[in-house]
């Protein structure tokens, strides 16, 4: 059968609601608008004021409240309506989520999902084009999930929901309206992909592609253009950023022993660099062949102009570009 | 000796209420004593948390409650069984009423393992059940109340949550956004303002247009109460809760009242006011004082007695100072103690790549199920 990602993540939350009582979505425009990106399409008329509440646009008023229902017992989903407006509310994301299961000795935990769009959009410009994956995984406290395809957005939003802990989960407006094969498993209510946990995308020998959300698109798209010339590349899909399973991502350099990271976000302090870092400090090191290589969003503000735009983000020309200087291929 | 008395507050101010509370209330002997105790407890308590404080022995943040007990204790009579509490970085007395005993609390502030939090959250982190928090950050915890109440409305309780703030807080955007909230949703929130005067070394009138906090959540319905008095505190959180409990949404309450001491152990509290105020705060509303005088002058209690329980909460606190003395830190393999609930991965890397710790789950999570 064919999943968007779109409903792969409404029937995630519409089966959890159904399955606990205590789950409810909050956040601007869920309700009675059907969700600004139609993710919570038909939600409210299903399950009505209580479980599926409009805010009014106040990210800070609203992330807090939903944060104090989770310390009340509660399953809150909180919806930012892209990711760029959760930094009007970090400090509930950070300070009261994550932080609070650690500062009370184990006795107050926060099951809370933090939810929306992340990454650039196409033509919104500066403000609305970040990704926020290396801000939210470099905080003890919380995990970080970052869907790419149907499966895993709807396997990784279930187990978010029923985790007990504070998750954010980093989904992407460009894919939500993607349509991925999925199998009668991922169809089924039982469904759940485990936080925490990388799937091999393709498997190749020559070299490794490590990727999240969108990105791994990018890298399926740079595997095949160099299939076509005779270098098999293995795809990561890290699929969660925190904990991020480094193991997985070593096995593979273990079998090619080359390594490349590939993201959306900015290069510095970022996603890549922690992979980078995880390879180069430890015994990966030695399993290495030539240096292991980022590729990156462009270190600038995103652009409007679509020129400019289009080449603010890493393409899969650009990692086949990359692939072939490592691989010393001309 | 008299077993029951009454007693005139100070008027409320009202806003946007027709009625407000009695300002004659009645008080049992038995309440009395309690209240008496409590206020003194915590009154010793936070001399021995200074005093600790002074010698080295706790680190870092300390804020203390001296000259403002009469506002949680007075809360804390009119809360039922299941109400919740929020409240700022000033938090011991709140600590204490809500179930907390004094040792448990000098040995959070002393950072030792029979602290109420293992050591691991200090002066700003306690927590018990239905009682939410200490927080570190200026007008955090007003929204985080609304949603506890939130919480106890979903759940089909007439519970409340009591959100407590500064007058410094009065002034955070958030408030505003968590009363919008509150309001056009209803919730069972008490958006409560310890006016103490000044929000560190900032008075009111210099930080804030409307000193009159008891307004300022316009829409929503608001009192005045003179937080020296814990009988008006009582009486009005009682209305309060009972406004709230019943379904009418939020309201403001601005307790006015008096920190002793400076803002936190750094601040000597004497730049930005004299020491005459200080001094005539202390001779003329002081809240044990004037609640001891009420005590005798009605015959709620002999003077006799009074000094008894002096002495026995003299004696509670030096025990808890002794135990907060006493006690060892936790050991390094709680270092990495419930940082997660249910931690997917148990390495926890430490300061270096070749340190890998292990996590470890202790505390009872009580969202956990």
């Amino acid at each position: 059968a064919q999943l968007t990602v779109r409903d792969a993540l409404n029937s995630a939350i519409d089966e959890e609601m159904e399955r606990d009582e205590r789950v409810f979505i909050l956040g601007e425009e869920v309700a009675q608008y059907d969700g600004a990106y139609k993710i919570s399409r038909g939600l409210w008329k299903k399950y009505g004021d209580k479980r599926v509440i409009d805010t009014p646009i106040t990210e800070m008023g609203f992330a807090g409240i939903a944060t104090g229902a989770a310390m009340g017992g509660l399953r809150p989903i909180c919806e930012f309506m892209t990711w760029n407006f959760s930094m009007q509310a970090i400090d509930h994301v950070i300070n009261s989520a994550a932080k609070t299961f650690y500062m009370s000795a184990g006795l107050v935990n926060v099951p809370i999902v933090f939810r929306g769009p992340n990454g650039a959009a196409a033509g919104v410009a500066a403000q609305h084009s970040q990704c926020f994956g290396a801000w939210y995984s470099h905080c003890p406290g919380l995990k970080v999930v970052a869907p790419y395809s149907a499966e895993d957005a709807k396997g990784l939003l279930k187990a978010a929901i029923r985790d007990p802990d504070p998750v954010v989960c980093l989904e992407n407006e460009i894919m939500y309206g993607t349509a991925f094969d999925v199998s009668d498993e991922v169809l089924s209510k039982d469904f759940i992909v485990p936080i925490g946990k990388a799937k091999i995308e393709r498997v190749g020998k020559h070299i490794t592609l490590v990727a999240f959300s969108r990105a791994v698109a990018t890298c399926l798209d740079a595997a095949k253009e160099l299939s076509a010339i005779g270098i098999e590349a293995e795809v990561v899909n890290l699929r969660s950023l925190r904990p991020l399973d480094f193991d997985t991502v070593m096995e593979s350099v273990k079998k090619t022993n080359h390594l490349v990271s590939v993201e959306h976000g900015w290069p510095q302090s970022g996603v890549g660099a922690e992979i980078v870092s995880r390879m180069v400090e430890g015994p990966g090191f030695y399993y290495l062949d030539a240096p292991p290589v980022r590729v990156t969003g462009a270190d600038i503000p995103m652009p409007y102009a679509k020129t400019l735009e289009d080449n603010s983000l890493p393409q899969g020309k650009d990692v086949v570009r990359v692939v072939k200087k490592i691989l010393n291929v001309q | 000796l008299n077993t029951e008395a009454s007693f005139d507050t100070k008027p409320f101010k009202l806003h946007k209420l027709e009625e407000g509370p009695s300002t004659s209330v009645t008080l049992s002997r038995q309440d009395a004593l309690k209240y008496y105790k409590d206020m003194q407890m915590i009154r010793r308590m936070e001399t021995a948390a200074g005093n600790l404080y002074k010698e080295k022995i706790i680190r870092g943040f300390c804020h203390l409650y001296s000259g403002q007990e009469a506002c949680c204790v007075g809360m804390r009579a009119s809360m039922r069984s299941y109400d919740a509490v929020i409240t700022a970085y000033r938090a011991h007395g709140w600590t204490y009423m809500m179930g907390v005993d004094p040792a448990g609390v000098l040995s959070e502030l002393t950072g030792r393992s029979t602290g109420c939090q293992r050591g691991k959250g200090g002066s700003m982190h306690m927590y018990i059940k239905n009682f939410y928090g200490g927080n570190g950050i200026v007008g955090a915890q007003q929204p985080l109340g609304a949603g506890v109440a939130l919480a106890l409305k979903y759940q089909g309780t007439d519970g409340v949550c009591l959100t407590l703030y500064g007058d410094g807080a009065a002034n955070q955007g958030q408030l505003y956004e968590a009363m919008n909230i509150a309001q056009l949703w209803k919730l069972p929130v008490i958006f409560i303002c310890e006016n103490n005067g000044y929000g560190m070394g900032t008075s009111v009138d210099r930080a804030s247009a409307s000193t009159n906090y008891y307004t300022r959540g316009d829409y929503v319905p608001g009192i005045w109460v003179d937080g020296m008095d814990v009988l008006a505190v009582r009486e009005a959180t009682r209305f309060a809760i009972d406004h709230c409990a019943t379904g009418k949404g939020p309201m403001v309450m601005e307790v006015v009242t008096y920190r002793y001491s400076g803002h936190s152990m750094s601040d000597p509290g004497t730049s930005y006011r004299s020491r005459d105020e200080i001094q005539e705060v202390r001779q003329t509303r002081d809240p044990i004082t004037g609640f001891r005088e009420r005590l005798l002058s009605t015959s709620l209690a002999t003077a006799e007695e009074l000094k008894d329980i002096d002495q026995e909460v003299r004696q509670v606190i030096e025990d808890a100072v002794k135990r907060a003395k006493a006690d060892k830190e936790i050991g390094l393999e709680e270092l990495t103690a419930d940082i997660s609930c249910n931690p997917i991965d148990t390495r926890v890397r430490g300061v270096t790549a070749f340190d890998t710790l292990t996590h470890r789950r202790l505390g009872p999570a009580v969202n956990n199920h």
